[in-house]
Protein backbone atom coordinates (compact mmCIF):
# COMPACT_ATOMS: atom_id res chain seq x y z
CA UNK A 1 0.00 0.00 0.00
CA UNK A 2 1.44 3.63 -0.94
CA UNK A 3 2.26 5.81 1.53
CA UNK A 4 1.83 2.79 4.50
CA UNK A 5 4.44 2.75 7.34
CA UNK A 6 7.11 -0.20 7.11
CA UNK A 7 6.04 -2.13 10.42
CA UNK A 8 7.95 -5.24 11.92
CA UNK A 9 6.11 -8.28 11.34
CA UNK A 10 5.82 -10.70 14.35
CA UNK A 11 7.85 -13.57 14.31
CA UNK A 12 6.82 -16.66 12.18
CA UNK A 13 6.23 -20.74 12.69
CA UNK A 14 9.93 -21.33 12.23
CA UNK A 15 10.85 -19.03 15.19
CA UNK A 16 9.93 -21.07 17.79
CA UNK A 17 11.09 -24.09 19.38
CA UNK A 18 8.12 -26.98 18.58
CA UNK A 19 6.15 -27.66 21.25
CA UNK A 20 3.07 -29.91 22.38
CA UNK A 21 0.81 -27.71 21.77
CA UNK A 22 1.74 -26.01 18.97
CA UNK A 23 1.91 -29.15 17.21
CA UNK A 24 -1.58 -30.27 18.60
CA UNK A 25 -2.76 -26.86 17.21
CA UNK A 26 -1.40 -27.65 13.71
CA UNK A 27 -2.74 -31.57 13.66
CA UNK A 28 -6.15 -29.71 14.99
CA UNK A 29 -5.98 -27.81 11.77
CA UNK A 30 -4.91 -30.87 9.28
CA UNK A 31 -7.10 -33.32 10.85
CA UNK A 32 -9.78 -30.73 9.54
CA UNK A 33 -8.51 -30.06 6.41
CA UNK A 34 -8.54 -34.14 5.65
CA UNK A 35 -11.84 -34.91 7.45
CA UNK A 36 -12.90 -31.94 5.04
CA UNK A 37 -12.20 -34.07 1.96
CA UNK A 38 -13.03 -37.21 4.32
CA UNK A 39 -16.51 -36.36 4.42
CA UNK A 40 -16.31 -37.42 0.67
CA UNK A 41 -15.86 -41.64 1.92
CA UNK A 42 -19.43 -42.06 3.75
CA UNK A 43 -21.42 -39.60 0.99
CA UNK A 44 -20.05 -41.43 -2.30
CA UNK A 45 -20.72 -44.34 -0.04
CA UNK A 46 -24.90 -43.56 0.58
CA UNK A 47 -24.91 -42.31 -3.03
CA UNK A 48 -23.63 -45.93 -4.01
CA UNK A 49 -26.03 -47.30 -1.76
CA UNK A 50 -28.77 -45.12 -3.24
CA UNK A 51 -27.95 -45.68 -7.23
CA UNK A 52 -27.66 -49.03 -7.98
CA UNK A 53 -26.58 -52.75 -6.33
CA UNK A 54 -23.78 -52.87 -9.27
CA UNK A 55 -22.23 -49.28 -7.62
CA UNK A 56 -22.52 -50.11 -3.93
CA UNK A 57 -20.62 -53.48 -4.84
CA UNK A 58 -18.20 -51.65 -6.14
CA UNK A 59 -17.68 -48.53 -3.53
CA UNK A 60 -18.04 -50.72 -0.67
CA UNK A 61 -15.82 -53.63 -2.02
CA UNK A 62 -13.16 -50.58 -2.17
CA UNK A 63 -13.98 -49.46 1.37
CA UNK A 64 -13.89 -52.59 2.47
CA UNK A 65 -10.42 -53.35 0.96
CA UNK A 66 -7.51 -53.70 3.41
CA UNK A 67 -6.61 -50.01 1.88
CA UNK A 68 -9.85 -49.04 2.03
CA UNK A 69 -10.16 -50.16 5.55
CA UNK A 70 -6.55 -48.49 6.74
CA UNK A 71 -8.30 -45.06 5.04
CA UNK A 72 -11.41 -45.68 7.09
CA UNK A 73 -9.46 -46.36 9.71
CA UNK A 74 -6.93 -43.26 9.76
CA UNK A 75 -10.36 -41.07 8.67
CA UNK A 76 -12.09 -42.77 11.96
CA UNK A 77 -8.26 -40.83 14.04
CA UNK A 78 -8.63 -37.86 12.14
CA UNK A 79 -12.24 -37.48 13.71
CA UNK A 80 -11.79 -38.54 16.93
CA UNK A 81 -8.88 -36.62 17.51
CA UNK A 82 -10.29 -33.43 15.69
CA UNK A 83 -13.87 -33.90 18.09
CA UNK A 84 -11.65 -34.15 20.92
CA UNK A 85 -9.35 -31.00 19.83
CA UNK A 86 -12.91 -29.10 19.56
CA UNK A 87 -13.51 -30.31 23.15
CA UNK A 88 -10.25 -29.27 24.58
CA UNK A 89 -11.26 -25.25 22.87
CA UNK A 90 -14.44 -25.72 24.55
CA UNK A 91 -12.51 -26.21 27.78
CA UNK A 92 -10.32 -23.14 26.76
CA UNK A 93 -13.72 -21.21 26.17
CA UNK A 94 -14.73 -21.96 29.55
CA UNK A 95 -11.61 -20.19 30.36
CA UNK A 96 -9.85 -23.18 32.08
CA UNK A 97 -6.73 -25.35 31.09
CA UNK A 98 -4.34 -22.10 30.36
CA UNK A 99 -1.91 -23.19 32.86
CA UNK A 100 2.11 -24.59 31.87
CA UNK A 101 0.68 -28.02 33.14
CA UNK A 102 -3.20 -27.85 32.75
CA UNK A 103 -2.12 -27.29 28.97
CA UNK A 104 0.73 -30.06 28.58
CA UNK A 105 -2.38 -32.29 30.22
CA UNK A 106 -4.87 -31.19 27.77
CA UNK A 107 -2.33 -31.65 24.78
CA UNK A 108 -1.29 -35.65 26.11
CA UNK A 109 -5.20 -36.38 26.74
CA UNK A 110 -5.79 -35.78 23.09
CA UNK A 111 -3.16 -37.53 21.62
CA UNK A 112 -4.09 -40.44 24.26
CA UNK A 113 -8.16 -40.38 24.06
CA UNK A 114 -8.05 -40.09 20.33
CA UNK A 115 -5.62 -43.30 19.86
CA UNK A 116 -7.50 -45.36 23.03
CA UNK A 117 -11.26 -44.15 21.40
CA UNK A 118 -9.61 -44.99 17.79
CA UNK A 119 -8.65 -48.85 18.49
CA UNK A 120 -11.92 -48.84 20.76
CA UNK A 121 -13.78 -48.19 18.57
CA UNK A 122 -12.29 -50.63 15.69
CA UNK A 123 -12.50 -53.52 18.27
CA UNK A 124 -16.22 -52.26 18.91
CA UNK A 125 -16.85 -52.89 15.00
CA UNK A 126 -14.80 -55.98 14.84
CA UNK A 127 -16.96 -57.63 18.04
CA UNK A 128 -20.16 -56.30 16.59
CA UNK A 129 -19.65 -57.33 13.05
CA UNK A 130 -18.16 -60.65 14.05
CA UNK B 1 -7.34 4.29 -1.08
CA UNK B 2 -7.80 7.31 -3.64
CA UNK B 3 -4.90 9.52 -3.62
CA UNK B 4 -6.55 12.69 -3.43
CA UNK B 5 -6.39 12.20 0.56
CA UNK B 6 -3.11 12.43 0.82
CA UNK B 7 -0.58 14.88 0.78
CA UNK B 8 2.59 15.67 -1.65
CA UNK B 9 4.43 13.66 0.64
CA UNK B 10 2.66 10.83 0.24
CA UNK B 11 1.22 10.64 4.21
CA UNK B 12 -2.41 10.49 4.61
CA UNK B 13 -4.52 13.23 5.47
CA UNK B 14 -7.10 10.61 6.62
CA UNK B 15 -7.60 10.75 10.20
CA UNK B 16 -7.40 7.51 12.47
CA UNK B 17 -11.53 7.84 12.95
CA UNK B 18 -11.44 8.74 9.63
CA UNK B 19 -9.63 5.27 8.70
CA UNK B 20 -11.82 2.68 10.79
CA UNK B 21 -14.94 3.95 9.91
CA UNK B 22 -17.13 1.23 8.38
CA UNK B 23 -14.24 -1.40 8.86
CA UNK B 24 -15.52 -2.37 12.23
CA UNK B 25 -16.82 -5.14 13.93
CA UNK B 26 -20.66 -4.04 12.50
CA UNK B 27 -21.43 -6.15 15.46
CA UNK B 28 -20.96 -9.58 13.56
CA UNK B 29 -17.41 -10.19 15.11
CA UNK B 30 -18.10 -13.13 17.21
CA UNK B 31 -20.52 -14.78 14.53
CA UNK B 32 -18.16 -16.62 12.56
CA UNK B 33 -16.48 -17.99 16.15
CA UNK B 34 -19.52 -19.14 17.68
CA UNK B 35 -21.10 -20.68 14.45
CA UNK B 36 -17.97 -22.82 14.29
CA UNK B 37 -18.58 -23.92 18.30
CA UNK B 38 -22.17 -24.35 17.73
CA UNK B 39 -21.72 -26.76 14.80
CA UNK B 40 -19.00 -28.25 16.68
CA UNK B 41 -21.16 -29.01 19.87
CA UNK B 42 -23.88 -30.36 17.35
CA UNK B 43 -21.01 -32.25 15.26
CA UNK B 44 -20.05 -34.04 18.62
CA UNK B 45 -23.81 -34.76 19.60
CA UNK B 46 -24.82 -35.92 16.63
CA UNK B 47 -21.65 -38.07 15.93
CA UNK B 48 -22.37 -39.54 19.07
CA UNK B 49 -25.82 -40.77 18.38
CA UNK B 50 -25.04 -41.44 14.45
CA UNK B 51 -22.48 -43.83 15.79
CA UNK B 52 -24.72 -47.13 16.08
CA UNK B 53 -26.27 -46.11 13.31
CA UNK B 54 -23.37 -46.01 10.77
CA UNK B 55 -21.92 -49.49 12.57
CA UNK B 56 -25.64 -51.25 12.17
CA UNK B 57 -25.25 -50.29 8.41
CA UNK B 58 -21.61 -51.04 7.64
CA UNK B 59 -19.77 -54.14 7.08
CA UNK B 60 -22.76 -55.56 5.93
CA UNK B 61 -24.53 -55.84 1.99
CA UNK B 62 -26.69 -53.10 0.33
CA UNK B 63 -29.93 -54.17 2.32
CA UNK B 64 -28.17 -53.12 5.34
CA UNK B 65 -27.86 -50.21 4.24
CA UNK B 66 -31.38 -49.52 2.47
CA UNK B 67 -32.93 -50.90 5.52
CA UNK B 68 -31.37 -48.70 8.45
CA UNK B 69 -32.24 -45.77 6.24
CA UNK B 70 -35.44 -46.29 5.75
CA UNK B 71 -36.15 -45.63 9.41
CA UNK B 72 -36.64 -41.93 9.70
CA UNK B 73 -35.15 -41.49 12.88
CA UNK B 74 -31.76 -42.62 11.25
CA UNK B 75 -32.51 -40.91 7.97
CA UNK B 76 -33.20 -37.95 10.15
CA UNK B 77 -29.61 -38.20 12.56
CA UNK B 78 -27.59 -38.31 9.20
CA UNK B 79 -29.19 -35.39 7.45
CA UNK B 80 -28.46 -33.65 10.78
CA UNK B 81 -25.00 -34.40 11.07
CA UNK B 82 -24.50 -34.00 7.57
CA UNK B 83 -25.85 -30.53 7.14
CA UNK B 84 -23.61 -29.37 10.68
CA UNK B 85 -20.82 -30.80 9.33
CA UNK B 86 -21.13 -29.66 5.87
CA UNK B 87 -21.50 -26.12 7.69
CA UNK B 88 -18.97 -26.67 10.14
CA UNK B 89 -16.29 -27.94 6.84
CA UNK B 90 -16.92 -24.56 5.04
CA UNK B 91 -16.75 -21.76 7.98
CA UNK B 92 -13.21 -24.26 9.24
CA UNK B 93 -12.22 -24.14 5.99
CA UNK B 94 -12.74 -20.31 4.75
CA UNK B 95 -10.04 -19.62 7.93
CA UNK B 96 -7.49 -22.04 6.80
CA UNK B 97 -7.96 -20.45 3.42
CA UNK B 98 -8.00 -16.90 4.67
CA UNK B 99 -4.67 -17.43 6.69
CA UNK B 100 -2.69 -18.98 3.74
CA UNK B 101 -3.67 -17.72 0.69
CA UNK B 102 -3.22 -13.84 0.39
CA UNK B 103 -3.46 -13.30 -3.14
CA UNK B 104 -6.93 -11.61 -3.55
CA UNK B 105 -7.96 -13.05 -6.87
CA UNK B 106 -6.98 -16.38 -5.71
CA UNK B 107 -8.31 -16.08 -2.70
CA UNK B 108 -11.78 -15.38 -3.86
CA UNK B 109 -11.93 -18.56 -6.06
CA UNK B 110 -10.56 -20.58 -3.61
CA UNK B 111 -13.61 -19.36 -1.22
CA UNK B 112 -16.42 -19.77 -3.84
CA UNK B 113 -14.70 -23.10 -4.26
CA UNK B 114 -15.01 -23.67 -0.61
CA UNK B 115 -18.80 -22.78 -0.90
CA UNK B 116 -19.50 -24.85 -3.80
CA UNK B 117 -17.63 -27.74 -2.48
CA UNK B 118 -19.42 -28.27 0.37
CA UNK B 119 -22.88 -27.33 -0.92
CA UNK B 120 -22.30 -30.43 -3.52
CA UNK B 121 -21.01 -32.73 -0.91
CA UNK B 122 -24.18 -32.18 1.52
CA UNK B 123 -27.02 -31.99 -1.04
CA UNK B 124 -25.23 -34.99 -2.68
CA UNK B 125 -25.47 -36.63 0.75
CA UNK B 126 -28.94 -35.96 1.31
CA UNK B 127 -30.35 -36.65 -1.59
CA UNK B 128 -28.61 -39.98 -1.58
CA UNK B 129 -29.98 -40.71 2.36
CA UNK B 130 -33.82 -39.23 1.18
CA UNK B 131 -33.82 -41.11 -1.79
CA UNK B 132 -33.48 -44.01 0.58
CA UNK B 133 -35.16 -43.14 3.07
CA UNK B 134 -38.21 -42.26 0.92
CA UNK B 135 -37.47 -45.83 -0.89
CA UNK B 136 -36.35 -44.71 -4.17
Amino acid sequence: MPGAAERPLSPHLQIYRPMLTMMMSIVHRITGVALYFGTLLPVIWLLAAASSPEAFATVNGLLGSWIGLIILFGYSWALIHHALGGVRHFVWDFGHGFGPQARELLAKATIGGSVVLTVLLWIVIAVVKG
Amino acid sequence: MSTSSRTPSGASMRTPRRKVAGLGSARSGTGHFWLQRVTALANIILVIIALPIVISMAGGGQEAVLSTLRHPLAALVLLLLLLSMTFHMRIGMQVVIEDYVHSEGTKVLALIGNTFFTIAVGAAGAFAILKISFGG
